[in-house]
């Protein structure tokens, strides 16, 4: 006991004369340590890495759960990239969402946020109200915006008194995903705390230094604010899209209404399939019914694949390009 | 690249955080006609932001007549739309079965997650950053990726009639047992909490002979409150909410949860559904989220600005 005492006080320079491996304590510790970890790191292995390894075998196969797997090459590949119409409208729909909602997110949340720097009475109410609809999901929340957004819904009604005729939303192909952004802009207020917490770091003497100057609000907000914000701004885009590339309930749910709810084949995506997005998709592959292009499991495998190198690549590319425009203080 | 832009968030939580008590002795700038304006936009956004919950009460409030016509306060009330709402499918089944789900998870989820990043924050072993490399890798990780395989794999676990299945499928386990894992995004957002653990009192407690379970125990976990509340609300307001999850795995009626049971107004309704009803049994889903954020909502945010994840 009193030798232990001893070894834990005088700890660094045991170090220094005992090499790591040899000391007790450390080797206690180090059990302990992957012992601790050892919860995450079983499920790690059980759930993500096997599941991952198997998913990219079976990717390479024709399986439908119930026989055994059927290797087939690159078989699965080649007939999404050559001959799957439903993939490319998928894509078409992924991405014509990210490259709509991702900016328009940016530029409201950060125009809020930047409102609710100004040190306005009741900040702190403000801040909460915004919030407020972040921690609704699920499906009632998509009820109640499809609700909101019915032909004769709430947001039509409002437009009807500035007499603009609403369009037909959920409804309306052409306007599932415009319908999709608007019901977006519910939850910017995670996005709203964020950018203000960047905001609030930004060292008050910069903009006192810059009104000596004579800088206006503009050259302010151009050369101040922005370049300050940028590492936010940036981390936000890179988790925004990875995030809208898998929007699975609410489309699910809204492409649910239109199609009556059953039935599901491969084609299950909303009126004209306009709100067919990625993991729409994968799901009505994987889990859809068998004979209307359902239960391929090595297809779907495939298709999980695809989005996991593209989510990759642009993540990668934005990481390149941040070196351009994202300032970092220390640098 | 990836793990440094991670592991040093851009938002610098607590200290960019504005104190409230140290905002109540600065005073406050005087309103010009710019800083009115600026609030009054902001009190015309913050209504835009709750007009959707109030058309939500007050849709659930109305008669089938009184849904052609746009008023906000229905008249008549039609408080009868509650118990409606709730007459058909297995409402006080789903219910219990959310409740079981969400609370076990909590439990498997905040024990796992805190001994884990308790590891990663404040013991040293050979391996560690490795690990918590993969950690920071795996929340970068779409959820997809991973989807088919662990559908697959909960197929071919045997349950041994646990709730009369023979696998995993159309049981709770798929949605119960991966919390006892924990999460990547809470281990790290707890074990950058507990790096601000002084190590002072864990080696006085080691000294004293204490075990490292007994330093988690009385030492680790009553310092983490704060970020172990933050994560339990996130994993209640998850797990409450989640969709896809019992979609794939729940199949049986009587196994289903809340969210499945709210989607069997749209089957019953067949296109037009009933709005009114459809808009209590939401509000009532809703509910228990809308209390506990009332009543914990510091923790909501202050989890936003810890991570610098928005959710969602």
């Amino acid at each position: 006991m009193d030798r232990t005492i001893n070894r834990e006080a005088s700890g660094d320079q045991l170090a220094r004369r005992l090499p790591r491996r040899y000391s007790r304590l450390a080797f206690q510790e180090a059990v302990a340590g992957w012992l601790f970890a050892s919860p995450w790191i079983i499920g790690f292995l059980v759930f993500t890495a096997v599941p991952m390894l198997f998913s990219l075998y079976a990717s390479f196969t024709r399986y439908n759960i119930i026989a055994a797997p059927k290797w087939i090459g690159l078989r699965n590949y080649e007939t999404i990239f050559f001959n799957d119409n439903f993939f490319w409208k998928a894509l078409e729909n992924t991405f014509w969402l990210v490259g709509f909602k991702v900016p328009i997110v940016m530029i409201v949340a950060i125009a809020i946020a930047m409102l609710l720097n100004l040190d306005l009475p009741g900040e702190r109410f403000f801040r909460t109200i915004i919030y407020l609809p972040n921690v609704l999901s699920g499906v009632a929340a998509v009820f109640l915006w499809q609700w909101i957004l019915a032909p004769d819904g709430l947001l039509n009604r409002g437009l009807a008194l500035v007499g603009i005729d609403g369009p037909a939303w959920f409804v309306d192909p052409a306007w599932t995903k415009p319908g999709l952004i608007v019901m977006g802009m519910w939850w910017i207020g995670g996005n709203v705390l964020i950018y203000l917490a960047g905001l609030k770091g930004i060292p008050s003497q910069l903009y006192e230094a810059a009104a000596i100057d004579g800088a206006n609000w503009w050259a302010k907000t151009r050369h101040i604010t922005l370049p300050m914000l940028s590492p936010t701004i940036f981390f936000q885009i890179v988790t925004t899209i990875i995030g809208t590339f898998q929007i699975f309930t609410t489309v699910y749910i809204i492409a649910g209404s239109s199609a009556g709810g059953s039935g599901r084949d491969v084609a299950f995506g909303g009126p004209g399939q306009s709100l067919l997005f990625y993991v729409l998709y994968l799901y009505n592959r994987a889990f859809g019914k068998v004979g209307v292009g359902g239960l391929q499991m090595g297809y779907a495998s495939a298709l999980a694949w695809i989005l996991f190198v593209i989510i990759l690549v642009i993540t990668l590319i934005q990481l390149r390009l941040a070196k351009r425009w994202v300032y970092y203080e220390s640098e | 690249m990836t793990s440094t832009f991670i592991e040093n968030p851009p938002v610098q939580p607590v200290e960019a955080l504005p104190r409230e008590q140290r905002r109540d002795t600065k005073p406050r700038r005087p309103l010009t006609i710019g800083r009115l304006l600026a609030l009054l936009l902001m009190i015309g956004i913050t209504i835009l932001f709750v007009v959707p919950l109030f058309w939500m009460v007050s849709t659930s409030l109305k008669t089938p007549q009184g849904l052609l016509k746009p008023d906000w306060i229905p008249n008549p009330i039609a408080w009868e739309n509650y118990t409606t709402a709730f007459s058909f499918g297995l409402w006080p089944r789903w219910f219990l079965n959310t409740i079981i789900i969400t609370l076990v998870s909590l439990v498997g989820m905040v024990l796992s997650t805190s001994l884990v990043a308790y590891s990663f924050a404040l013991l040293r072993w050979p391996g560690r950053d490795f690990m918590f490399a993969l950690v920071l890798a795996t929340m970068m990780l779409p959820e997809v990726v991973t989807l088919i395989p662990q559908f697959i794999l909960f197929s071919r676990l045997p349950a041994f009639g646990f709730q009369g299945s023979k696998v995993w499928v159309n049981t709770f386990l798929p949605l119960i047992v991966p919390a006892f894992t924990g999460s990547a995004f809470y281990i790290f957002l707890l074990r950058q909490f507990m790096r601000g653990i002084p190590t002072e009192l864990t080696e006085a407690a080691k000294i004293d002979g204490a075990s490292r379970l007994g330093i988690w125990w009385h030492i680790v976990l009553p310092l983490s409150k704060p970020a172990l509340a933050t994560i339990a609300i996130f994993h209640f307001q998850g797990a409450w909410q989640d969709f896809m999850k019992p979609l794939l795995y729940l199949q049986s009626e009587e196994l289903y949860t809340i969210q499945l049971g709210l989607t069997q107004f749209q089957a019953a309704a067949g296109g037009a559904p009933a709005w009114n009803w459809l808009m209590a049994a939401s509000l009532v889903v809703m509910l228990p989220v809308l209390v506990v954020f009332v009543l914990f909502q510091q923790y909501f945010i202050e989890g936003i600005s810890i991570s610098g994840f928005g959710g969602r």
